[in-house]
């Protein structure tokens, strides 16, 4: 068998069991967000946090409980790093730096798991598991819960209600995140992904030299970083080290889990408005756009332009050899189409034209399936603003789902989708403008590249690197944050205003002059709208980095 | 006295953050920690160790360097990749070189403690070392036969355009002999250390050079993986190492051969994946089977 052919099959394989996972997954994270009977142990949670899950929240109750919940997030990571040294299994490291905490500290809460650090010299295995992984359950459970949100929205009518997120939070924790995490990481273990608490062995290898194998409760942190779209490595490797993702066939359980519950989330849309072709449409919009970014970035990456590559024989520098340029190509396209970041190889040493899928996967907003949650909300969002144009075409007031869109309603949208390119553009323009882009390690239109993937990583809360660029500085760890704290809260706080107003109207029947939003006709316009709003963005910035270099 | 409203909200915020922590950060890992101590799963969750005599020499899962004090490859061993983690293999510092794909201008200052090669150079380094080691042919494209990137910094009358002023061959210095003698009609120079000859003007332009498409050194020889520590090299690099180990342990090249075929995992169900040979565990069953004279 060929290398392509192998390539293809092994994408295929992921677009079967995705398409098998797509009803029962969906229909049991449709039971988690619709249910009302809460089991013992939520009852207990509920107690110990305080809360009544039989109150419904409006959407600015509910905002202000997702921000509560986030901002004593970064306090007490913040707080857990910066004292490390004081606990337990601190495996001797020194606190982590001011500017350094406040970064990673976002980074985790935002669900981005931007990393400047190396964990294997830098974060403690106490800090890593009961810290950084908590995040990783949590800021998914968050982008799940803002998602289920948006979608009472627009199932809910003359009502000021959206649910209640700390109900929201808990069930979609206990009931979807933490059983799956526990098999998934079971199945990793099988694989040869270590889980112990062991601060390293030391061994003399063969020809006399020596080496430490690190140790970590790493299966248990891996499996949640896929599931959850996280992407923030226990190793500074990430997916590309063995102990995290050891075999050919770890990687296809770690692709499964990043785009499991993404792909899942449009079948609960579809049950909670009461038809189920709406939830076909929007998952055939992300298919479409995943396919064709899989499918390209692998023709780049096995084509191998570009002069090292080409002097090579392959693009294989930055890439492991059990799982090849295919395999890694999808995995980089996969890990950027969603809001992950977890990197199997380097995306710094992609060829030009394989390294701009990554960077455009990203600039798509991440919708394709995007995160957890994320990738769900961020498309209703380019839903309803393509459903907005085609009224403009046709001159009626558009509606979606009974909704009328409204100017009160596309203000939402249209600020929506302005958050992450403002905050990308400024970024990279404030690197350039201050000198801070010196730190990058290539020159010319590539090292361009490198502070631009910095600064769509960061907004889109994607968290995977073109590594070569030293942001372990003051300037670099602040600036970063704020865009990932700005492009995941200013975002939620309009999807949840957005939701409010929809939630409010009352249902407009439809009419002839209706769009059908369940047509080929409209999945082809989301990905119109969706391509073609990002191409006008970013295109500039494009052209003067990857299509420069790739010529 | 009930608390304001957003003071509740925080509160309730930290009440689920201790709950969460005490649940997913400390029973949830701990509960994975013990899971692997069952019989047969605690040797994989403890890093797939290796053990020969009662010493761990290392996992099966993490690459080792298979070079001397001085960093030389030691022959009787197969050689793993080149690595980009630490000095090469250092599990405390796993990466890659992450530059990029038109990196081909070196950095030569005059203390050459202060230069540093451009990925296209370490490549044809590596190669031209490769070849030497194995007897193959270590040439490549884009490549000198001493082994950097063949790349030439075109100088022309009217910065972009014009006739050409000025060639220099900007990976090359003294006592070097310039890949080629001349270009377009003008000599090429020698490279001067300390200079910068693109910001200088130059047009960087690669060379092709005649080198065959496939060399016989295997991509994998010449590139570092993702973490750093790749445990594995390909079927074709074994293949061409074999002769070497053979020679230097004095046994048949078809035992050698068929110790590596032991030692190769094909693509798991067929598809995923990459054939693979696993050097640790291969230089193992070497050491023990046909030890060194």
């Amino acid at each position: 068998m060929t290398t392509t052919t192998a390539g293809v099959i092994f994408i295929l394989s992921l677009v079967v069991a995705l398409v098998v996972a797509y009803r029962p997954v969906g229909d049991h994270l449709y039971r988690v967000v619709a249910g009302t009977r809460q089991s013992r142990v939520e009852r207990g949670v509920f107690r110990l946090v305080g809360v009544n899950p039989a109150a419904e929240q409006s959407w600015g109750v509910y905002a202000r409980s997702v921000l509560a919940f986030s901002a004593v997030s970064v306090l007490f990571l913040y707080a857990f790093q910066r004292w490390q040294d004081h606990l337990w299994l601190s495996l001797g490291l020194d606190p982590v730096v001011p500017h350094g905490a406040w970064n990673t500290a976002v980074s985790f809460v935002t669900n981005t798991n931007w990393q400047w650090y190396a964990g294997e010299s830098t974060m403690g295995h106490l800090v890593q598991m009961a810290g950084l992984a908590v995040q990783n359950f949590l800021s998914a459970a968050v982008g799940i819960a803002v998602a289920v949100a948006l979608v009472r929205g627009f199932a809910r009518s003359r009502t000021g209600e959206l649910g209640n997120f700390w109900v929201d939070l808990v069930r979609i924790t206990l009931r979807v995140l933490l059983p799956v995490a526990v098999l998934g990481a079971v199945v990793l273990m099988l694989g040869g992904v270590v889980q112990n608490l062991s601060a390293g062995t030391d061994v003399t290898t063969l020809t006399g030299g020596g080496q430490t194998i690190p140790g970590g409760p790493v299966a248990g942190q891996e499996v949640i970083k896929e599931l959850g779209t996280n992407g923030g490595g226990f190793y500074n490797a990430n997916s590309a080290h063995p102990f995290e993702n050891p075999t050919a066939w770890t990687n296809w359980i770690e692709l499964f889990l990043i785009l499991l519950i993404p792909f899942s989330l449009p079948r609960v849309f579809g049950r909670m408005v009461g038809q189920h072709r709406q939830g076909y449409a929007i998952v055939a919009v992300m298919a479409v756009l995943a396919l064709g970014s899989v499918t390209l970035t692998n023709v780049f990456e096995l084509a191998g332009h570009g002069t090292v590559p080409q002097a090579v024989g392959a693009a294989l520098e930055g890439k492991e050899v059990r799982f090849d340029v295919s395999n890694s190509a999808t995995f980089g396209a996969v890990t950027t189409l969603t809001s992950t970041g977890a990197v199997n190889s380097a995306h710094d040493s992609y060829t030009a034209l394989g390294g701009m899928m990554t960077l455009g996967n990203m600039m798509l907003g991440e919708v394709a399936p995007g995160g957890v949650g994320a990738g769900l909300y961020g498309l209703l969002v380019l839903a309803v603003i393509t459903v907005f144009v085609a009224g403009l075409m046709v001159g009626r007031t558009p509606e979606y789902l009974g909704k009328k869109i409204g100017s009160r309603e596309i203000t939402f949208a249209s600020l929506y989708f302005l958050v992450t390119p403002a905050l990308v553009l400024i970024g990279t323009a404030a690197a350039f403008a201050t000198g801070n882009a010196s730190t990058a390690l290539n020159v010319g239109p590539h090292g361009l590249s490198e502070v631009l993937y910095a600064f769509t990583s960061a907004s889109n809360n994607n968290g995977s690197a073109f590594a070569g660029i030293t942001v372990n500085t003051p300037w670099w760890n602040t600036a970063l944050g704020l865009c990932m704290l700005l492009g995941r809260f200013l975002p939620i706080i309009l999807v949840l205003a957005l939701a409010g107003s929809l939630a409010r109207q009352a249902p407009t029947p439809a009419s002839e002059g209706t769009l059908p939003t369940h047509r080929p006709l409209f999945v082809g316009m989301v990905v119109g709208v969706t391509v073609i709003l990002v191409a006008l963005t970013f295109l500039p910035a494009l052209a003067l980095g990857p299509l420069a270099e790739g010529r | 006295m009930r608390p304001p409203a957003w003071l509740a909200a925080h509160l309730a915020a930290l009440r689920a953050l201790l709950v969460f922590t005490v649940l997913l950060g400390v029973a949830y890992p701990l509960t994975l920690v013990a899971v692997g101590r069952l019989p047969g799963l605690d040797a994989k969750t403890d890093g797939s160790l290796l053990t020969v005599d009662g010493r761990t020499v290392g996992s099966t899962l993490i690459g080792q360097s298979f070079t001397d004090a001085d960093g030389d490859p030691v022959p009787r061993y197969f050689q793993s990749r080149p690595s980009g983690a630490g000095d090469g293999y250092d599990p405390t510092a796993s990466g890659a070189s992450n530059l990029g794909p038109e990196s081909v201008l070196d950095t030569l200052a005059v203390d050459p403690q202060d230069s540093t090669r451009s990925l296209l150079s370490q490549v044809c380094a590596r190669s031209r070392a490769v070849g030497l080691l194995d007897g193959v042919d270590g040439r490549r494209p884009y490549c000198t036969p001493d082994g950097v990137g063949a790349v030439l910094a075109v100088f022309h009358a009217d910065g972009l355009t014009g006739r050409i002023t000025r060639v220099v061959s900007v990976n090359q210095t003294a006592p070097a002999t310039p890949f080629v003698t001349s270009w377009q009609g003008v000599p090429v120079e020698l490279a001067q250390p300390g200079e910068d000859y693109r910001a200088a003007g130059g047009l960087i332009t690669p060379v092709r050079g005649d080198a065959p498409a496939h060399p016989a050194v295997p991509a994998d020889a010449v590139t570092a993986g993702g973490s750093g520590l790749d445990p594995h090299i390909s079927p074709a690099y074994a293949g061409i190492q074999v002769a070497r180990v053979a020679r230097e342990r004095g046994a048949d090249p078809a035992v050698v051969r068929r110790l590596v075929a032991e030692h190769t995992t094909g693509r798991t169900l067929g598809f995923m994946g990459a054939p693979a040979v696993n050097v640790l565990t291969l230089n193992l069953a070497l050491d023990r089977s046909l030890p060194a004279r």
